[in-house]
């Protein structure tokens, strides 16, 4: 899952989701700029075909205005489909947990497949579960940080506390982030600054791709055990004396 | 007749939805429309009329993460 925030322009985004490999694509709900109407829409640029369209609630610090929100983004892209998203504060963009439980309740009641960004905390995961919500999508890290998985250990707690599908939103700084993410056994990751934000988006783009794919495969192979010492790898029998 | 439009007043003829969609170059597929705070379903574009001092929100999708 990618964003299509921050591209130098729609050739750019384009190329870089196709390279992603993203399945899911969030998109924002802003005001058409009635002075300026030379502006194309962002549907033009992307494949409904091959995107499903998940509309964010970005910028929205109540309850109110996200469920707002998510009434026009249904309107507009004709899917009940949100990511919802309700911050705490400017500076580190936390979620308000408070108004994101109100939110998710009065959506979910709405017949809303609410996708919640929230903080790494099982409880509230366990409690946005429990309202009805598809999915938990806890940060990894503050949005656009780029500090990757700074808890990786509640990320595991959450994934054995909710049934529905984790995916963890926010704090990808690069492709190893991804893959941390997806050996943890996530079921996906959403970025957006991690690609549009990298010198060269489209390759980052298919970096992440291959870290996903990467550390997915490694969950399900199985990883070893930590061991504080050494393992021979080399039969220890018939060593020349 | 004064209507609000995105937080900015306009001076416009009585009309409707569509009518003044299309009277600003706006293409009233990819968008969503709140009259007086209620959304406005794409099908009573046509047939709901601005009157004085209504309160239009337009919006449509843009990047975001």
């Amino acid at each position: 899952m990618v964003g299509t925030g921050k591209y130098a322009d729609f050739e750019q985004m384009c190329r870089s989701l196709e390279a992603s490999g993203a399945e899911i694509v969030t998109v924002a709900v802003r005001r058409v700029n009635i002075a300026d109407r030379n502006k194309e829409s962002l549907l033009d640029h992307i494949d409904l075909k091959k995107y499903t369209l998940l509309p964010n609630t970005a910028g929205c610090y109540s309850a109110d205005e996200a469920v707002r929100t998510c009434r026009l983004a249904r309107e507009a892209g004709l899917s009940d489909f949100v990511k919802l998203e309700v911050l705490g504060d400017e500076k580190t963009l936390f979620p308000n947990n408070e108004e994101l439980l109100k939110a998710a309740k009065i959506l979910v009641k709405e017949g809303f497949t609410v996708l919640p960004y929230t903080t790494d905390d099982p409880i509230v995961c366990k409690k946005l579960e429990d309202l009805g919500c598809a999915a938990v999508m806890p940060l990894g890290a503050p949005i656009g940080s780029g500090l990757g998985i700074r808890n990786p250990y509640n990320i595991r707690i959450i994934m054995e506390t909710v049934k529905v599908p984790v995916i963890v939103d926010a704090g990808v700084g690069t492709a190893s982030d991804a893959a941390i993410a997806m050996e943890l056994g996530c079921d996906g990751v959403l970025m957006n600054t991690a690609i549009a934000g990298a010198k060269d988006p489209i390759a980052m783009a298919e970096a992440m791709n291959l870290a996903v794919r990467a550390g997915r495969l490694a969950y399900l192979a199985g990883r070893i055990p930590r061991k504080l010492y050494a393992t021979a790898s080399s039969p220890l029998e018939g060593v020349i004396e | 007749m004064k209507v609000s439009v995105n937080g900015e007043e306009q001076i416009i003829a009585s009309m409707s939805v569509y009518d003044f969609l299309l009277s600003i170059d706006c293409d009233p597929r990819p968008i969503a429309v709140e009259l007086n705070c209620a959304i406005l379903a794409k099908k009573d574009y046509r047939t709901t009329f601005l009157l004085e001092g209504d309160q239009l929100e337009i919006v449509w999708f843009v990047g975001g993460g």
